[in-house]
């Protein structure tokens, strides 16, 4: 049976589900292995068995979060050389896609990016030019690197049992060109206890129209258990951090709704939630381009709007 | 310094798109810069004019900006345009067997003409409005076996060092980095403001040389190129019909209930 590797996502500690989106693709396609860097660790493992996994690979030694992708790409490349999977599956992260990049030109593998779903015979569907194209394509070489968007597939939960297997790797073996570029220092961005924006199933948007006060966007997306994202015309005013923006330079999200508030629906904007399952829009100006794809508009202020539909929401939901 | 920026002409972000037999048709639709290119190409500016002492580049500086392209002959429109934003001249790679090439093919092209330019830093934007795949700067590093500076925020260089600085953004936070030169460095486009071209810069960008280069002139085989060697392949493409828009209401009073009916009719709450 063909082996598939998977990067497993570890953020603040835990693994992300996207990992667990990556097991149910591979899972697909044969047997999966579970790439974890940074060292054996016992709780990781545990949340990993909640996954369709065959075997768990620690690789300890190094500190990978020290360096730039080039660490973890090279000792990725060298599990691919040893083992031949047919695939090497990665979450399409800023991150993930520079280890693919990389595990790409060192294993001369073919690389497809942001795939929305893949086969079991290695087939990945694309959605590009923001949404309207739907493309199908292969890899032609022994393994296929694929980078997968997260929240692009429900998660099949198993209670797995699996081999754990740890290999130590020392700065040396990574090579000088893998560890050359070092990280000195991290600033960690303040996640205020909502849902990541590219795991959840809801997302609320403020863009210029909040002028700066997101309350009222927080608090519906609070009642709905919804993550809060912005327009870039927001991150840059300062309003809500860069992490939290959708679109072309921010992240690309495809959650069950979308609800845009005071946001005027630009292209760069679309580019990142027009494969949003329901759009919602509310928006002063009946004009504005993101009621094209609405699929429930309203044309009004958010600061009237917005409260009083967390009201209602809040008196369904008791 | 001497620098590189690779840019790339791009369908106008506006433009609808289509795919013509597994390829995006570039006939039909306006070409532009990549607008996140002009980041990068601020970026070099801004950097050449806080380290020369003429306080630009080119000539009497100590410094140059070359913009590196692989693209159709009419990518010279948008290369100009870089041109005139201030860089010092350009080299575009254009060659029949490059159609179809994948993003292996365009690091490896790239990468011999950067390998053979000596240049101290690489500038890129962070990805290309219409692959959208994010990946060749990381692909130059590798391919360079040079640093990787990604994602910046903020760049500085000390010239006496020969080292560059960033601040990488990223989604769990922001991370100082550091390298040696030679470096790949994308930016993020809110590191800057890229300058509109003077009238002067457009006048001055009207004599600044294009060199044209083919695969031959850089060491290169058709067969390293192209869609025959492309290890990833479209099967098929189909345009999914416009999302149309769907209920529109005007807000008299209630439309924040009639919002929250409509989210429970759709069994989201
Ligand atoms: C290279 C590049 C990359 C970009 N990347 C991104 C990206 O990733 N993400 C992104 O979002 N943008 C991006 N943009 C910017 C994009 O072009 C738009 O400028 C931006 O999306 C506008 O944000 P906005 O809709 O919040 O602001 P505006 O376009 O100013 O819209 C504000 C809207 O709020 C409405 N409004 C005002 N007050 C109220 C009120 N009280 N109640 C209800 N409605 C109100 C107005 O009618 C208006 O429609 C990019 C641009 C470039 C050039
Ligand atoms: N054909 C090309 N010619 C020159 N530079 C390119 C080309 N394609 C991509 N780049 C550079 O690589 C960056 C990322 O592009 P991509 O990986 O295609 O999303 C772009 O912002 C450019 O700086």
């Amino acid at each position: 049976m063909s082996k598939v590797f998977i990067l497993a996502e570890v953020t603040n500690g835990h693994i992300a589900k996207s990992t667990g989106e990556l097991a149910t693709f591979a899972k697909r396609i044969g047997s999966v292995t579970a790439i974890v860097l940074n060292g054996k660790d016992a709780a990781l493992e545990a949340e990993l068995a909640n996954y369709s996994i065959d075997e768990v690979r620690f690789l300890s030694g190094v500190d990978f979060n020290s360096y730039s992708a080039a660490a973890s790409a090279s000792a990725i490349s060298a599990l691919i050389t040893a083992e031949g999977p047919t695939a090497l599956l990665i979450s399409s992260t800023a991150q993930g896609k520079e280890i693919a990049a990389r595990v790409s030109v060192r294993t001369k593998s073919g690389i497809i990016t942001d795939a929305i779903d893949l086969d079991s015979n290695l087939i990945a569907t694309q959605s590009v030019f923001g949404g309207s194209t739907t493309v199908h394509s292969k890899v032609n070489s022994p393994c296929a690197v694929v980078t997968l968007r997260p929240n692009s597939i429900e998660v099949v939960s198993v209670a797995s049992t699996f081999t754990v297997l740890e290999s130590s790797v020392t700065e040396a073996e990574l090579g000088a060109n893998s560890t050359r570029d070092r990280v000195l220092s991290v600033a960690a961005a303040v996640s205020g206890g909502r849902p990541e924006l590219t795991e959840a199933k809801i997302i609320v948007s403020g863009g210029r129209g909040t002028n700066g006060d997101f309350g009222a966007v927080e608090a519906i997306a609070d009642a709905l258990g919804a993550a809060v994202g912005a327009s870039r015309a927001a991150t840059d005013a300062g309003w809500y951090p860069h992490s939290h923006q959708v679109g072309q330079t921010g992240k690309t999200v495809s959650p069950s709704v979308y609800m845009a508030c005071g946001i005027s629906g630009a292209i760069q904007h679309r580019a990142g939630m027009q494969t949003s399952k329901l759009i919602v829009a509310i928006n002063k100006d009946p004009d504005a381009p993101i009621f094209d794809i609405a699929d429930f508009g309203v044309v009004g202020d958010l600061f009237n709007v917005l409260p009083q539909a967390t009201a209602a929401i809040l008196a369904k939901k008791a | 310094m001497k620098i590189a920026v690779c840019v790339k002409q791009v369908p106008d972000s506006w433009a609808e798109k289509k795919m013509a037999g597994g390829v995006l048709d570039r006939a039909g639709v306006d070409a532009v810069l990549n607008d996140l290119d002009e980041y990068a190409i601020e970026a070099a500016l801004a950097l050449v004019e806080a380290n020369s002492p003429t306080g630009a580049t080119g000539e009497g500086s100590g410094h140059s900006i070359t913009l590196i392209s692989m693209g159709p002959e009419r990518a010279s429109e948008s290369i100009r345009k870089g041109l005139s934003m201030g860089a010092d001249d350009a080299i575009l790679i254009t060659d029949p067997a490059l159609g179809g090439s994948d993003s292996l093919a365009t690091s490896l092209v790239l990468a011999q003409v950067l390998s053979a330019g000596g240049y101290d830093l690489i500038f890129c934007g962070t990805e290309s409005t219409d692959a959208r795949m994010s990946v060749i700067p990381a692909m130059l590093a590798e391919r360079l076996q040079i640093s990787q500076l990604t994602f910046a925020g903020a760049v500085s260089v000390d010239t006496t060092s020969a080292t560059a600085k960033i601040s990488r953004v990223t989604d769990s936070g922001i991370e100082e980095m550091s390298a040696a030169f030679p470096a790949v460095i994308s930016v993020i486009e809110k590191i800057n403001e890229p300058r509109y071209p003077s009238f002067k810069g457009i006048m001055a960008a009207k004599k600044k040389i294009i060199e044209s280069k083919s695969l031959s002139d850089i060491g290169l085989s058709t067969s390293d190129v192209g869609s025959d060697a492309a290890l990833s392949s479209v099967e098929d493409a189909q345009a999914r019909p416009p999302r149309s828009a769907g209920i529109k209401l005007v807000d008299e009073g209630n439309a924040g209930t009639a919002l929250a009916e409509f989210l429970a009719e759709k069994r989201v709450i």
